[in-house]
């Protein structure tokens, strides 16, 4: 399945909804969207994986990146995955330990103001 | 044995299908269905690594993927990049991993390292026995019926 990225805002955040395969091949457009969000003045950006099927090196590569770029910049970046098959992924190359990782979008929101976004 | 023998030039497009073929070819050869998600990323990542070792070395030649299927399955990706850059395989700890020095590409290499190391049981990065070049081979267990 192809990618699919699609943006919306819940609250001061900005939700990158990332659908179908990330990979060598697509992941280059998801950085770009990413950098697009942070060079446009995005401060908080959710990335919600809940449409990934399938998750490479390279992706994650791309979301250390925009985490970083987002760090220079004093914003928040974080990750909304409940698949464990990803959830291994993250495990495994220890970036479980490096990405703030919601079950849902309103964990990951809530999480960063002190109060429930639903 | 029945072998299955994929080349294909080093385009990021055409990893898909080496995950496509690699498997195919696994759940034909008997490989467990649980099995089948890990089979698919350590091939996508073996070939990654590949693909970007020939576009780093600006080399034109075919990437190989090699599946057989005896009394396992085996999968071998051999590139024929410097022998050298196999050197540095590495499992990154996490306070190095978010480390501003860290290079993307070295970054995206030690992250796809360590989901080879961590999927595979069977796992052997070695050098290929004519000309420059690397092979990562893989082995899975598979169920006869």
């Amino acid at each position: 399945m192809e990618l699919s990225l699609a943006t919306r805002t819940v609250d001061e955040h900005t939700v990158l909804e990332v659908g179908g395969e990330v990979d060598v091949y697509t992941a280059p457009r998801l950085r770009e969207r990413l950098v697009e969000l942070v060079d446009s003045g995005v401060r908080s950006v959710v990335v919600d994986l809940g449409g990934v099927e399938f998750l490479d090196s390279t992706g994650l590569g791309v979301l250390v990146g925009a985490m970083k770029r987002l760090r220079v910049a004093n914003g928040r970046f974080s990750l909304v995955c409940s698949k464990e098959a990803l959830l291994k992924i993250f495990r495994i190359t220890a970036l479980d330990q490096v990405f703030p990782i919601y079950p849902t979008i309103e964990a990951a929101t809530r999480d960063s103001d002190g109060s429930a976004t639903s | 044995m029945a072998t299955v023998r994929l080349s294909f030039s080093p385009a990021p497009v055409h990893v898909r299908t080496a995950r496509l073929v690699g498997v195919a070819v696994a759940r034909r050869a008997g490989v467990a269905e649980e099995l089948l998600d890990e089979v698919r990323l350590a091939i996508g990542e073996a070939c990654t690594r590949a693909v970007a070792l020939h576009n780093q070395y600006g080399l034109p030649d075919l990437v190989t993927v090699e599946m057989s299927d005896s009394d396992s399955y085996s999968v071998r990706v051999i590139d024929h990049a410097p022998i050298e850059a196999s050197v540095g395989l590495a499992k990154l700890p996490p306070d190095e991993l978010a480390d501003e020095s860290l290079t993307d590409e070295a970054l995206t290499t030690g992250v796809g390292f360590a989901l080879l190391a961590g999927f595979v049981d069977d796992l052997q990065v070695r050098p290929v026995e004519d000309g420059p070049g690397t092979e990562v081979r893989m082995v899975w267990p598979v169920q006869r019926r």
